[in-house]
């Protein structure tokens, strides 16, 4: 098994713009959308399966493979191109993206699709307890692997993420990592607003987890949490990573309209030459 | 049923170090040598159905071959969804087993009967729809959904089932029995009420009427031999008897049959079920079978007007 030892911001922040570029561009030409909520994230994924996730893109079934479920699965456009840019697949596949008969499309599939892929996901509060139930076998199997989950703020509307929560906490199992992609907002308005989401950390923390905020844009935040979560011996581990929904393009960011709404052309030049100026 | 799903299982468990065992909450005795046996492959899941059956499929997609056990409701309809994406649509092989299934639960009220569970879970692909009808047939039904690549549903009752079969049946997934032969009307039922058939049988013999009594084992995969077969046996008039809403269940399956297999000029379906509406004059199981003409009585009566 590989263990993946990048640790240069550098060549992070670089790969994370590029793959905002081709979430973008995507977008664009499938009509596909979700684009504020795959900037949002995209600098977590990129840090999980460049510099955390055990696994082997080249042998993706190893039993002993860490595993990562994106329970928010409308961010599905941005974890194809973090799988195809990490060599689950050839990167030509993506060209499919969007198309009729193609298996990238909106939401994950069910494994066997698409390497790389643990769980369909799309269903909100589905994968944080498909998660639970790898970290369990984890143990029951005496595997070593971690199991990773993201989650959205609006996802924790639902009441079987609480019900995992529940049972992650009283069950103590600290190989278990969820990570909400704290963006502010759910499809329809202001996540604090809908439902009475704040406070986000104490109810993690009141349900028997271990429970972090960092800024999920800060790379070095995001490894310090990651490495803290792996040293907690008792408890799951909740990392609340602060987003902005559309990060890195001007007229996206934090505006909900782009929960919805796709790039036109002109968006589109505009985002990428925005994207190309950021260093 | 359930005492001798609990001892099966423990057995199983002994051998099988895939095997864990959730439970929602029930059960509370009842797994003690399981859990003797197999101490770190029993979970108490509480009562959090939707968690546990996505956890299920989780388990099963990393190896593991998880049973569910909950009161019927409670692990079908309270959970569709999770059923539907995580357990169906992944192809894990979780089996899924409702105890108390039918009118069980009868005095406990409508939150606690299940006259839907099959005709819901029928419509969703890739999952076995299993309904033994004593504790021989869970036992053999029970030994083959662990083995088999899909997940399964297995729909129990509580305790203290007449026994139906003997070690000539030919019992498993997907396998039909007849049970007693007759002339041209064949009682085919579901689950434990199929005791209902046999009682009625001996007293339809008594008035000078010889019907044939059949059990269809499992609604998905469906035993089409045995179906063509009762055909060429001149079984002209078949009655469907389930612990089930009419809509949806034995009956229906049965009726579709006819129709894709082009034999309605062979043979009529007469369903006897649950009407569909909600229990709301409550009393035991029999009361509740007497009340609404599906038991014993409800049997014969209907024989006698075809």
């Amino acid at each position: 098994m590989k263990k993946n030892i990048f640790m240069d911001e550098n060549f992070l922040r670089e790969l994370s713009n590029e793959l905002r570029k081709r979430i973008i561009r995507t977008s664009h030409i499938s009509r596909i959308p979700h684009v504020g909520s795959c900037l949002s994230c995209i600098d977590l994924l990129v840090y999980l399966y460049w510099s955390e996730l055990s696994l082997n893109p080249s042998f993706p079934s190893d039993c002993n493979r860490d595993r990562f479920v994106l329970s928010k699965g409308h961010g599905a456009p941005a974890l194809f191109q973090v799988l195809g840019e990490r060599g689950f697949f050839d990167i030509e596949r993506l060209n499919d993206f969007g198309k009729e008969g193609s298996v990238f499309h909106e939401h994950p599939p069910k494994p066997g699709y698409i390497p790389g892929v643990e769980a369909a996901t799309g269903s909100l509060g589905h994968g944080l307890p498909m998660a639970l139930g790898m970290a369990i076998a984890a143990k029951i199997n005496d595997l070593s692997y971690r199991t990773y989950a993201l989650l959205s703020d609006g996802e924790c509307n639902e009441g079987s993420i609480w019900e995992a929560a529940m049972l992650s906490g009283g069950l103590k199992i600290n190989t278990l990592t969820v990570i909400i992609d704290f963006n502010k907002w759910q499809a329809t308005g202001r996540s604090k607003e809908i439902m009475a989401l704040d406070p986000l950390m104490k109810k993690w923390d009141s349900f028997g987890w271990h429970v972090q905020e960092i800024d999920g844009h800060d790379f070095s935040e995001i490894n310090q949490s990651l490495e803290i979560a792996k040293a907690e011996k008792e408890k799951p581990s909740a990392i609340i990573a602060n987003t902005i929904k559309g990060k890195g393009v001007s007229f996206m960011e934090d505006n909900n309209n782009w929960h919805y709404k796709t790039p036109n052309e002109e968006e589109l030049n505009e985002a990428l030459q925005e994207l190309s100026e950021i260093k | 049923m359930r005492d001798s799903f609990a001892k099966e299982i423990t057995l199983l468990a002994e051998k099988n170090e895939k095997i864990v065992l959730l439970s929602g909450d029930i059960g509370n005795r009842m797994f003690d040598k399981y859990k003797k046996v197999a101490p770190n492959r029993f979970l108490n899941c509480g009562i959090a159905e939707a968690n546990m059956m996505s956890m299920a499929a989780g388990m099963a997609l990393s190896g593991l071959r998880p049973i569910i056990y909950t009161i019927t409701p409670f692990t079908t309809t309270r959970c569709l969804e999770q059923i539907r994406i995580g357990v169906a649509y992944h192809q894990a092989p979780v089996l899924i087993v409702g105890t108390g299934s039918g009118l069980s639960y009868s005095e406990l009220g409508p939150t606690h009967h299940s006259l839907e569970d099959i005709a819901i879970l029928r419509s969703i692909p890739n999952i076995n729809i299993l309904t033994p009808s004593d504790k021989q047939e869970l036992v053999v039904q029970l030994r083959e959904a662990l083995k088999s690549d899909y997940p399964s549903y297995m729909r129990i009752g509580k305790k203290g089932e007449p026994s139906v079969f003997n070690e000539n049946s030919n019992l498993g997934i997907g396998k039909a029995n007849l049970l007693f032969e007759g002339d041209d009307i064949l009682v085919i039922g579901i689950g434990p009420i199929i005791s209902e058939a046999l009682d009625a049988r001996i007293d339809l013999k008594n008035m000078g009427i010889n019907i044939g009594v059949a059990t269809m084992g499992s609604i998905r995969p469906l035993d089409n031999d045995f179906l063509n077969l009762m055909i060429r046996k001149g079984y002209k008039k078949w009655i469907s008897i389930e612990e089930h809403g009419i809509v949806g269940g034995l009956g229906s399956t049965l009726i579709e049959w006819v129709s894709e297999n082009n034999k309605f000029s062979d043979v009529k379906v007469t369903r006897l079920g649950v009407p569909e509406l909600f229990i709301n004059e409550l009393g035991n199981q029999s009361y509740t079978r007497r009340k609404l003409g599906i038991d014993k009585t409800g049997i014969v009566e209907l024989i006698c007007q075809l």
